[in-house]
């Protein structure tokens, strides 16, 4: 650790001793980070953009007959009078609300040791912004000239964000880690006969060298809007649909709401009866692991300071475990799993870490190959999907196919059936992991769903 | 203060709170400009922000926690050309914003004599949100005790009430906006929301229903059962009607759109369309269509500002710019665009004070404020029966838009089948998508009942959240596609 990363602990040690000279238990986050982000629209800079940012999250939870009071605030002085008088506040805040038996620290497993994850390149801090303008000018260029369809962008961006996050409570935890975080996007213009599509590419890596080649990024998001040129709906249908990869991690992230455990104790999953039950189909076996060299997901202690690991969440179609904190699994009589998110803004939640569906054999290729007619979905828009229920009905567009062959783009169209028969209904799953966040799968295909169109 | 016995302005309030805590007198915000503009930049500004942020939420029939944030920084932009330079901190004081300003203009390669910049204050043209009483100064023992009647009151309207999560977020904004031609404007931005939302169950099936409203306006207001009652009766009807609600047809038909907080079509179907740096860009399917039929004849869409205590309302935008009124489309015309200081100056037409931005953070951009289309004269009784065959959509969850296609799509949280011009069996999970500019040519019938949302919309764009309003009467589209499970 930096002397940043000291300094960072030095400020959350001394809220966590004042919380506790206080009598009272708490936890302290502190985040501290520099970044910088650029966009480039044709050869021209668009904007450039610069920022340190820190912030303190401070908990206070107050033990009184029937459970735990408790209340968050944050706030981004972090000036030695200023952090004092916000953990007063937080005191006093706290004894406004009502006990919680459920409330408090977790009972142990604090992370002991802190293995290097491969987060943070020493080297890359000093990457200039002018290097980044480079990139993004590489990537509109490869765009451009890929195909001369590509009239136009919305333009190449850029980024690189370093950060410090230190946690502490007063059970005696006290840790701090370094993270980064480099991206590239791409999001050029296609036009032809009246018709204008745009579509996107990205890269994300912990790493700079961990980054997609510049160039490769723009001639993948000009190949994405080139294709969806002539796009039209079509008639109204029960078919297989298959999601790309870039919607198949959305799909992921569905699947990782209805097993949060704040979803579950508040019937606010479609799953939360469903804990042991096959609930996708055999081919589905997702992985949550916190601790993955170089993982967009990964970091050494959660955000209650608990050692994170892997484990099975779906195994073979069989729910194994929902993901919890100590919170959400006191609801449910069981103990966290280490999935504690916490942001600044507020109380402990649940998130996932390395979050991912194991690959299968076949090629996307393949699998298009074996689908007589259906929908390939390249895009989904809006937010037609229902937790409690698990009705799922979205906007898409993508590619039609007829014959196990790509045959037209199609938009203007819905993909719709209910998350629950969807996981069952996966008959495919292909044989590649693209990692753009902490969540990703391989393409997949749902044996029917209603696509509404003409 | 020259002014006489005028009770202070919200802006002349926020200029003086950042002169007496952060020594930000005109002086030091010259300097700090002079800096910005020691490069050959075209426009400098600082943004400077002090907020306070506090919420409460129950569930399961307790507060079982608060919270309250505190979020003060400075940005400071130069702009030359197309170009921009963006740098914030989380320190208020004329060394950091120094800093800032050398960062920001690093964006143009010329030395320049910076030469002097006077500030002055601007009488902002409005006042549309004073509070006595800041809503983050109300004491957090009100809030506890307003949702827990909440949640009795839920419980008590209906046994299939299974479980409630209420909130009241509050939210007080000091801001103040120098510009290096001379503005210097400040505002402080009151924003109250109160949220419901209930799981109800039967044995068979669960369901969510959920009612929020807010404004910039006195806590006091939603403190009162007359106001927050009918937001839990609501909350649990549209629970409990989903319960027994069937799946939705899938396919292409008539579509009755209900008033008030569907006027999320317009929001994405046109209003980001019409945002100006699209537009600027060409990369929007409203591109230069000034003047063109993009709706049908009866349509008048207008995006104001300017409208007292709403959501989406600003005295002056996060630019210094007051807000205004402006039409988008006139009887079904393309008339305007949104526009911010920089897109404007680009395509030199006028700032329309829609440049926003989520925080001192955030790089402006051209959004809406409260958008709305002007009532028409039809009877919505009349628009219903008007439809044989087809789906009536009452209340809707989120929408998102294709800018360059212009293809947009919503969801229906409360809808209903339209059989031989009634009202029939109530459906779930429909969403409806189409294209912006062909659905708004075939909007045939517009009722008399413009209503606006109750204040709960925040609209995202480039990862920015800012709250903005909508508002809508009946209208009747022929031919949309819904895409529902029922083939």
């Amino acid at each position: 650790m930096s002397g940043t990363g000291d300094r960072l602990k030095e400020i959350v040690a001394r809220a966590t001793d004042r919380l506790a000279k206080a009598g009272v238990a708490g936890d302290v986050v502190a985040v501290e980070s520099d970044s910088h982000e650029v966009r480039v629209r044709g050869d021209e800079i668009d904007f450039v953009k610069q920022a340190r940012e820190r912030g303190l999250g401070i908990r206070a939870l107050i033990a009184d007959e029937g459970g735990t009071r408790s209340a968050t605030t944050s706030t981004s002085d972090l000036l030695p009078d200023s952090v004092d008088r916000m953990v007063d506040e937080t005191v006093a805040l706290a004894r406004a609300t009502a006990p919680d038996p459920s409330a408090g620290l977790p009972d142990a497993g604090f992370a002991a040791d802190l293995p290097d994850l491969e987060l943070y390149e020493d080297a890359d801090r000093g990457v200039a912004v002018e290097a980044r303008i480079e990139d993004a000018r590489r990537a509109e260029r490869a765009a451009r000239e890929s195909d001369d369809r590509i009239t136009n962008s919305e333009g190449s961006q850029a980024s690189s964000d370093f950060s410090e996050i230190a946690y502490g409570n007063t059970a005696g935890f006290l840790g701090a880690y370094r993270s980064a975080s480099h991206g590239l996007y791409a999001e050029p213009l296609a036009e032809a006969n009246g018709s204008k599509q745009r579509d996107y590419w990205m890269t994300v890596s912990r790493r700079l060298d961990g980054l997609e080649d510049a160039a490769a990024v723009g001639r993948h998001a000009a190949a994405r809007a080139v294709r969806k040129l002539g796009a039209r709906s079509v008639k109204t249908c029960e078919v297989p649909v298959i999601f790309d990869e870039l919607n198949a991690r959305g799909l992921l992230a569905q699947a990782a709401g209805l097993v949060s455990g704040y979803a579950v104790y508040r019937q606010q999953s479609c799953w939360a009866d469903q804990l042991g039950e096959n609930v996708a189909s055999d081919l589905v076996t997702v992985i949550d692991d916190g601790r993955v060299p170089g993982g967009l997901g990964s970091k050494p202690f959660d955000g209650e300071g608990l050692a994170t690991r892997r484990k099975k969440v779906i195994d073979g179609g069989r729910l194994e475990t929902w993901l919890l904190d100590s919170y959400s699994g006191r609801k449910l009589g069981m103990a966290s799993t280490a999935n504690a998110s916490r942001g600044l803004g507020g109380p402990p939640g649940v998130g996932s870490g390395n979050l991912w569906i194991e690959p299968g054999h076949s090629t996307l290729d393949e699998i298009i190959a074996q689908t007589e007619r259906g929908l390939l979905v390249t895009e989904l828009m809006g937010m037609g999907f229902n937790a409690v229920t698990g009705d799922y009905s979205r906007g898409a567009s993508g590619l039609w196919i007829e014959g196990g062959e790509i045959a037209y783009p199609v938009e203007e169209i819905t993909i719709a059936s209910n998350f629950k028969d969807m996981m069952r209904g996966i008959d495919r799953v292909a044989n590649e992991l693209l990692w753009l966040g902490s969540v990703a799968s391989p393409a997949l295909r749902i044996d029917r769903m209603t696509v509404a169109g003409e | 203060m020259s002014q006489r016995d005028d009770p202070p302005t919200s802006a002349a309030t926020a200029v003086d709170f950042f002169r007496d805590r952060f020594g930000l007198d005109e002086n030091a915000l010259a300097a700090s400009l002079g800096t910005a503009l020691e490069r050959s930049v075209d426009y400098a500004d600082l943004f400077f922000e002090y907020s306070t942020q506090d919420s409460v939420s129950l569930e399961e029939g307790i507060v079982k926690s608060g919270s309250r944030h505190l979020e003060q920084g400075v940005g400071v932009r130069a702009q030359q050309g197309e170009r921009q330079g963006y740098a914030h901190s989380d320190d208020i004081d004329v060394e950091s914003v120094q800093l800032a300003a050398a960062t920001a203009r690093a964006i143009s390669d010329q030395s320049r004599d910076p030469g002097s910049v006077a500030v002055r204050r601007h009488t902002s043209a409005h006042d549309l949100y004073p509070v006595a009483l800041a809503p983050t100064d109300v004491p957090v023992q009100t809030k506890i005790d307003l949702l827990g009647e909440m949640d009795a009151y839920a419980r008590s309207l209906d046994p299939r009430v299974k479980e409630v999560m209420a909130s009241v977020i509050c939210q007080y904004r000091h801001l103040l906006i120098a510009g290096s031609d001379g503005r210097l404007a400040g505002d402080i931005r009151p924003l109250v929301r109160l949220n419901v939302q209930v799981i109800v169950g039967d044995g068979k099936s669960m369901e969510i229903g959920y009612q929020g409203m807010g404004g910039r306006y006195e806590l006091a207001r939603l403190l009162a059962p007359e106001v927050w009652k009918p937001l839990v009766d609501e909350a649990v009807r549209v629970g409990t009607l989903n319960l027994d609600a069937e799946a939705c047809p899938a396919g292409q038909m008539d579509v009755v759109l209900g008033p008030g907080w569907p006027g999320i079509l317009l929001h994405e179907a046109v209003g980001h369309g019409l945002e100006g740096d699209f537009n600027r860009k060409k990369t929007s399917a409203f591109t230069d269509r000034v003047g063109e039929r993009v709706a049908s004849p009866g349509v008048t869409v207008i995006d104001d500002g300017t409208l007292a205590e709403r959501r989406g309302s600003l005295n002056v935008d996060d630019e210094g710019t007051p807000t205004q009124r402006t039409t988008l489309i006139e009887d079904g015309i393309l008339v305007g665009y949104m526009q911010d200081q920089l897109n404007a100056r680009l395509m030199g037409v006028p700032a329309t004070g829609n440049g926003r931005r989520e925080s001192y953070a955030h790089l402006p951009m051209p959004r809406m404020t409260n958008t709305f289309m002007l009532a028409g004269t039809d009877d919505p009784q009349d628009i219903l029966r008007s439809v044989q065959n087809g789906l009536y959509a009452v209340s809707f969850g989120g929408g998102q838009v294709d800018i360059t296609s212009g293809k947009f799509v919503f969801s229906a949280n409360e809808a209903y089948k339209i059989e031989n011009g009634r009202i029939g069996a109530p459906v779930k999970g429909a969403t409806l998508i189409g294209n912006g500019p062909e659905v708004m040519q075939r909007i045939s019938r517009i009722g008399n009942d413009l209503e606006l949302d109750l204040g709960v919309g925040t609209c995202g764009k480039d990862g920015q959240g800012v709250p903005v309003g909508v508002g809508m009467p009946t209208i009747r589209i022929d031919g949309i596609t819904v895409g529902g499970t029922q083939g």
